[in-house]
Parts: C-alpha cells; structure tokens; sequence
C-alpha cells in the first residue's frame, strides 16, 4: 500500500465514523436528510462506476431499486431481514447480467432507452400481477428505525467504495478504462469488452437492489409507482454526473450539495424541483462537464503547479 | 483441429471473401504466411488490403471463406478471441489511448494479449518492449505530447507487448518523414531479423524490396500475383494495377 492510498484509507474511515455519528445529534431532520444523502451516494456512486469507464447513461436504477423493494415487502413474510440483502443483491445482479447482455453490444443510445423503459416494464407486471391478487400494495412492518437505516445504508456505501478501489486496482478496471478511450483497441488487444461491461454492470444493478431492499421498511407500505419511480433514476445521473465520474470521490461530491437544494427548494416551492433537475442538467452541459471533480482538479493543478 | 507441425503455415487465408453490400472489397483471396516469414501486401488504394487485415484481426467477419491460425479456423471468432490466440495488429489510422501514459498503452498488449501478464511482469516486459521500438525515456509521457512516428512506436510495441505469434501492420511506415522512415525500416527489420512473424500492408517500395520475403498483390479485391517482391514488382499486370491507379 502506498502512501497515498494510506492516506486516503484513513481519511475515509473518519469520514465514515463522523457520518456514522450523525444520528447522535439527535435532530430527526438531519437525520433524515442522512438516509436521502446516503441512499443517493450509494445509488451514484455505483452507477458513477459502470457509466464512468464505459460512458453508457443507465437510466436502469429504479428498475433495480423497486426489485429490490418488493424483494423486502415480499420476502419479509417468510424469511428474516438480512437473509433478504444478499438475496435481493443477488436478484439485482442477475437482472443487471441479463439487462448488460440483451443491450450491451447496441450502442449507447439504445441502452438508455432500454434501461429507461425496463424500470416501468417491471413495474408494469408487479402492478399486472396485484391486479391478478386484488392488492394495491403490501405493508412492510419491522421494528427497524430510520437510524438502522441509515447505518446500514453507510455500511453499503463502504463496500461500494471497497469494490470501486477494488475494481481500480483489478485487470476488470484496467480493462474498463481501455475500454472507455477506445473500444476498438480494447477488442484487439485482448479484451472481451462486453463481458467486461456486463461484469461491471452487475454492481450497480446489485447494489441498487440492496438499497431498495433497506429502505422499504422505512416506507412501511409499497406500491409500485413508488418503488419504481422514474424520478430515480434521473436523479442519481444528474448527481452522478454533477460530482464527476472519473473519480470514485465524484458522486458525493455531486450528491451532498444537490440533496441539500433539492429540500431546500421542495420545502418552500415544492413545484419547482422539476426545474432544478432541468438547471443542474443544463449546468452539467454547459459549465462542468467533468463535474465538481473536474472544477476541484483543474484548481489543485493551477495551485499545485500539476503535481499529480 | 489440426496438429500444427513446422510445415503448417502460421496463418492461412482460403476463400476469404469480404462484400459491403453490393460492392466485393476482398474476393476470393487465398495465401498462406510461414512461421517466421515477413510478407507483404500490396496494390493499389481500396484493393482491399486493409479489409483484409480486418478480416484476420476479426474486426470485420468474412462474408465467405476460411481463416486459420496454425491450422486452426478462427473465421468466426470476435476480434477478442483471435488476439489472445496470437495475432496482434496497428491500425492504418494510428489507434493509442488517449487519457493514458505511453508505458500504459504498451502494458495493455502485455495486460490481455496472447501471453497475459500482470502487475511488475507486465510492467517490466512493456517497458521492454518500449525499449525495443525506441520509446526508452518516455515512458511516462501522455500520448498526446507524443510526435507522429512516436504514436506508431506506441502501436506497435503494444502489439509486441502480446507475443503474437503473428504481427499485422497497417501502412506502419505511412506519413514518415524520410529520416523517420528509415528509421522505422530498420525497426521493423529488427523485428524480421528476431525471426517474428509478420503481414505488412506497405506503399513503400523500398521497403518492400528489403523487408519482404514474399508479396501478394491485390488489386478490386482479388490477388493478381504473388511471389518475391523482385517478381511481382516486375510482373507486368502488378505494373497495369499500379498504373491504372495512377491515371484514376
Ligand atoms: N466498412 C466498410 N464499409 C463499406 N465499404 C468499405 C468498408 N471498408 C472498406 N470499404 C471499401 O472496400 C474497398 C477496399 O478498402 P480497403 O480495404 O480499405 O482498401 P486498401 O486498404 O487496399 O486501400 C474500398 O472500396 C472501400 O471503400
Ligand atoms: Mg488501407
């Protein structure tokens, strides 16, 4: 382990047992604003992995994330909380793999139209099938708190980052960054580049489930134009995109201060959201097209003298 | 498969045949490269010579016909496949990766290629492979800074990087200056001289005439001849392609 890397395994762990510390004050609006933070980091910073390398736009998150719902408010009839993670980690992978391997070798732009339509065609058949049963929705009833909540969804947010590092220093990562300068190269020195992108794809596809799955007890009742809310996965790309994919940093970056505005202007012009997804895209666009990370890096170079 | 015996051919094309909807850019094209054997290939431009080499690298499936390496098909394999089994390529229109360092462009042969290596192994061959295309010293450069004959060094020793069992170059030598291309002859015959083998696509006659052991020429998709370079050069339908090229 080099230096560097040292450093920044300790400066994430005090980050980490700060957040962790959080529901310690005691106020239940930061920590709400805790579990939104959290549940977006892990969310962004999962997708930032597979759309950074690849620059594919997966629009696939609530897909994911309403699987991994309704795998809590089903499966928690009939099995034990935490057997149901991992299952619907399993679930959102397995979906991911078949997703990556129906659409990963069309180009970019029908990948984005597929993954938008996969979220509300699951949903479509969870709402055919209730229709079937005579339910509108199912009650998820656990004794777990928003303070659970939170420290699970901190707990995921670690591995995320553990499996990006992990991913960084790996032949798949080395794979993947050949594959985003040129794919052409990729394929003639070797690389299978759609395995890879599926292997890759699998995380945020598991990863999304796992949070659907732990936040479901915190909406207590399920339906699927909630679970699978298109608005997500909109979100957590404007996010992504707003930190900066080339970093595994870059997410945070773009979800902290995002959530912030986002209650902030929902709390007194609750009609306005809309249009700050549509100014944060447009700033995106135009301003920062490598995100806060990229603005951060091109600072630290001119002050630093390009000591990288 | 076959049973690859010093007498098997490294590669062999039988058929092969390549057809952009109406328009046959490679027909029919039978040769066989030896182990060991630098050979070229020749004809005027759009004869089809870099569809060719598509075919071969896999990045263009052929339309009909046969590919073997060793004796084995590799015909409808994807271009992935057909690099781990040994053949590595440059690209006509120079392909480096951009965001990366010269040693990382070279590790990524040594990385996936036919012998797949990994961490200070692949590092210490890359920049072996550096130092044998004439990139010593800059190792660390962004590719961007590089010169032109520089970005091909870069190509080429990626594609060394793999220890292909055979070595396809694009018009390796196009748009030297003439120093660079002497330069560039003598690496290339460096390579020939360590008894690899290779299938140059080349426009450059003095090249061909000291490189090349054997030659086919293409010309609208078909071989029209084949031989040593002093014989097809020489050969009076290779003249009329050539020169039917000129007056177009
Ligand atoms: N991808 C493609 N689609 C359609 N036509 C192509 C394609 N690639 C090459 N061709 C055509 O095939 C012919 C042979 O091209 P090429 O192999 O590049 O010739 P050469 O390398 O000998 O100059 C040309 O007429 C060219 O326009
Ligand atoms: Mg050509």
């Amino acid at each position: 382990m080099t230096g560097q890397e040292l450093r920044a395994l300790i400066l994430s762990t005090l980050a980490l047992a700060a957040a962790a510390a959080l529901p310690a004050l005691g106020s239940s609006y930061w920590l709400t604003m805790g579990v939104t933070i959290a549940m977006y980091t892990v969310l962004a910073t999962s997708w930032a992995l597979f759309s950074g390398p690849t620059h594919y736009i997966s629009l696939a998150t609530a897909a994911f994330f309403g699987v991994g719902t309704y795998t809590t408010a089903i499966g928690i009839e009939l099995l034990p909380y935490w057997t149901l993670l991992p299952i619907a980690a399993a679930l959102g992978a397995v979906m991911a793999a078949l997703v990556g391997f129906a659409t990963l070798r069309l180009s970019g732009v029908y990948f984005v139209i597929f993954t938008l339509g996969l979220a509300e065609f699951v949903r479509q058949i969870i709402t055919w099938v209730q229709n079937l049963t005579g339910q509108k929705g199912l009650y998820v009833l656990t004794d777990l708190t928003e303070k659970h909540i939170y420290w699970q969804l901190l707990g995921l947010a670690a591995l995320v980052y553990l499996a990006g590092w992990l991913i960084a220093r790996s032949r798949l990562g080395f794979a993947l960054r050949i594959i985003g300068d040129d794919e052409e190269v990729a394929r003639h020195v070797g690389i299978d580049t759609a395995l890879a992108k599926i292997v890759l794809f699998m995380v945020p596809g598991a990863v999304a489930a796992v949070a659907g799955a732990m936040l479901a007890p915190r909406y207590i009742y399920i339906e699927p134009s909630l679970a699978f809310t298109p608005m997500l996965s909109f979100q957590v790309v404007i996010m992504a995109l707003l930190g900066g994919t080339g970093r595994l940093w870059g997410a945070v970056v773009g979800v902290i201060p995002f959530t912030l505005l986002w209650e902030a202007i929902s709390a007194s012009f609750p009609n306005q959201t809309t249009l700050l997804l549509g100014v944060a895209f447009l700033v995106i666009v135009y301003l920062l097209p490598r995100g806060f990370v990229g603005l951060l890096e091109d600072a630290r170079r001119r002050l630093g003298g390009g000591g990288w | 498969m076959a049973v690859p015996s010093s007498s098997t051919p490294v590669l062999s094309l039988r058929g092969a045949t390549k057809r952009f909807g109406g328009l046959v850019a490679v027909n029919n094209l039978d040769f066989d490269v030896m182990e060991h054997q630098v050979m070229g290939l020749i004809g005027p431009n759009g004869s089809g010579k870099s569809t060719t080499l598509n075919l071969i690298s896999g990045a263009l499936r052929p339309s009909a016909g046969s590919i073997l390496l060793r004796g084995a098909p590799i015909t409808h394999l994807r271009a992935h496949a057909i690099a781990r089994r040994g053949v590595a390529r440059t690209f006509q229109l120079v392909r480096v990766l951009p965001s990366m360092t010269v040693l990382e462009n070279i590790r990524a042969g040594a990385v996936f290629g036919h012998r797949r290596r990994w961490g200070h192994e692949a590092d210490a061959f890359a920049t072996q492979m550096a130092e044998k295309v004439g990139l010593a010293g800059k190792l660390a450069m962004r590719v961007s800074q590089l010169t032109y004959i520089d970005t091909k060094r870069v190509e080429l020793a990626r594609a060394l990087a793999s220890e292909p069992r055979v070595l396809l170059l694009d018009e390796w030598l196009a748009g030297l200056n003439p120093t660079e291309l002497g330069e560039g002859i003598a690496l290339v015959r460096r390579l020939r001289d360590e008894g690899r083998t290779i299938l140059l696509v080349e426009h450059v006659m003095d090249a061909i005439r000291s490189l090349c052991d054997a030659c086919v020429v293409m010309a609208a998709g078909a071989k029209i001849a084949e031989g040593t370079p002093d014989e097809v050069l020489s050969d009076p339908e290779v003249i009329r392609a050539y020169l039917g090229e000129e007056d177009a």
